[in-house]
């Protein structure tokens, strides 16, 4: 296993800990990586230093709140924090409402196989490795999309991702998820 | 079973959080329908958070951001965290929870106004960038005529439509850009009931008067 991977994983594990024993060493460390990245996340879209500093609490304080329904088989602690991240500048910097999907979460006492996690941080790993490989012009072009910079119709050059096997590992996810949700139908 | 589904551009602008609210709606939906696009979705999300694990530039936190966090979510800790609540899966609703957040209720609760034809619509509020309605279109009944001023999206809830191109039955949604020009028929069977977004006005071709529109909101 990679040096990045296990990283990766214990990012996965510093969440569990804060959402099981309120963990604030174990928060401390989260904050410590993603904070000052989401800080630039925010400034990269268009808020200032003040705004950015201001929002970038409020998404680490919503990561302490939330860390419950954090799924290490379906993301990566990067992944969900971006999702936080991104919803905080839809509601600071458009002042819009996001439609959300219907939420399909594990429940409380459905904890996500540890294999199944790990296979998804390695998925993410190679995600994130075929990324930083691209040829410079088309990594902006991703990077400017996810900052906000690009209309939906400019997007349509930056989607041509290596995205095959994330997409069929989360499929397998949400498949055993349903299967274990109709299980629990009959139950009722 | 879903045929006609998202593509790849509505996926990644929805994750990246640059689609205007009314597009958003019609994605929220159809994931919320489809697990092969809640896949493809969540591939996009990583996407995301590849882009937040390789930022370069260093940025400093401002002094005692810990602290103040803590605070904060010390303040906060009898109230709901600021995150976008997700709506929940309801077993016997008969609209999808993201629709049901704009109606304000199921189904019963949708205040529909007719637009002629026996064709009903309800307009439900989203911010001004595009437009999304609620279409109700009795089996049978074509929808007028119309041409496509820029982006439209159609996602059947109910029943299913027909045009010269293709079928479309629950869950499908229907991506038209402005050189399409199509007359969706209701097929026999349940009412079709769709959810349509727009970020151009719909122009009726066909029989209903011109002279209604600005009156009907179209």
């Amino acid at each position: 296993m990679s040096e990045a991977v296990e990283k990766r994983a214990a990012w996965a594990a510093e969440l569990e800990l804060v959402a099981s024993s309120r963990d604030a060493a174990a928060f401390a460390k989260v904050f410590a990586h993603f904070a000052p990245r989401v800080k630039a996340f925010l400034m990269k879209s268009g808020a200032d230093a003040a705004m950015a500093e201001e929002c970038a609490q409020d998404v680490m304080a919503t990561v302490w709140h939330k860390a419950g329904s954090f799924d290490a088989s379906r993301a990566s602690a990067a992944t969900w924090i971006f999702t936080i991240a991104r919803n905080r500048r839809i509601d600071m910097l458009r002042r819009e409402r996001r439609p959300e999907p219907e939420d399909l979460s594990w429940g409380p006492e459905a904890d996500p196989d540890q294999e199944d996690a790990m296979t998804m941080q390695q998925e993410t790993e190679r995600l994130s490795a075929a990324i930083a490989s691209l040829p410079e012009k088309q990594r902006v072009l991703i990077e400017r999309a996810y900052f906000g910079d690009l209309s939906h119709s400019e997007i349509a050059e930056a989607t041509g991702l290596p995205l095959g096997t994330i997409k069929s590992r989360i499929r397998m996810a949400l498949e055993r998820l349903r299967h274990r949700m109709s299980q629990e139908g009959i139950r009722e | 079973m879903i045929k006609h589904h998202l593509n790849d551009e509505l996926l990644m602008a929805y994750s990246a959080g640059t689609l205007p609210e009314a597009f958003s709606l019609v994605v929220a939906t159809h994931v919320s329908l489809c697990d092969t696009c809640r896949a493809r979705l969540e591939g996009f999300d990583a996407v995301g958070g590849a882009v937040l694990e390789i930022i370069e530039d260093e940025i400093d936190l401002s002094a005692g951001s810990l602290e103040a966090t803590m605070a904060r979510i010390a303040a906060m800790e009898q109230e709901a965290a600021i995150d976008t609540p997700r709506p929940a899966a309801l077993r016997n609703a008969l609209l999808p929870g993201p629709v049901r957040e704009y109606v304000g209720g199921d189904l019963d609760a949708v205040q529909w106004r007719s637009v002629g034809g026996g064709v009903r619509q309800a307009i439900l509020p989203t911010s001004e960038r595009a437009s999304v309605r609620l279409l109700h279109i009795p089996a049978g009944i074509a929808v007028p005529d119309h041409t496509h001023g820029g982006l439209e999206l159609t996602l059947v809830l109910q029943g299913a439509f027909r045009d010269e191109h293709d079928r479309f039955g629950p869950g499908d949604v229907e991506i038209a850009t402005q050189d399409v020009h199509h007359t969706p028929v209701a097929e026999p069977g349940p009412d079709c009931i769709c959810l349509a977004a727009t970020d151009a006005p719909l122009r009726f071709s066909g029989w209903l008067p011109r002279l209604a529109q600005p009156f009907v909101n179209i």
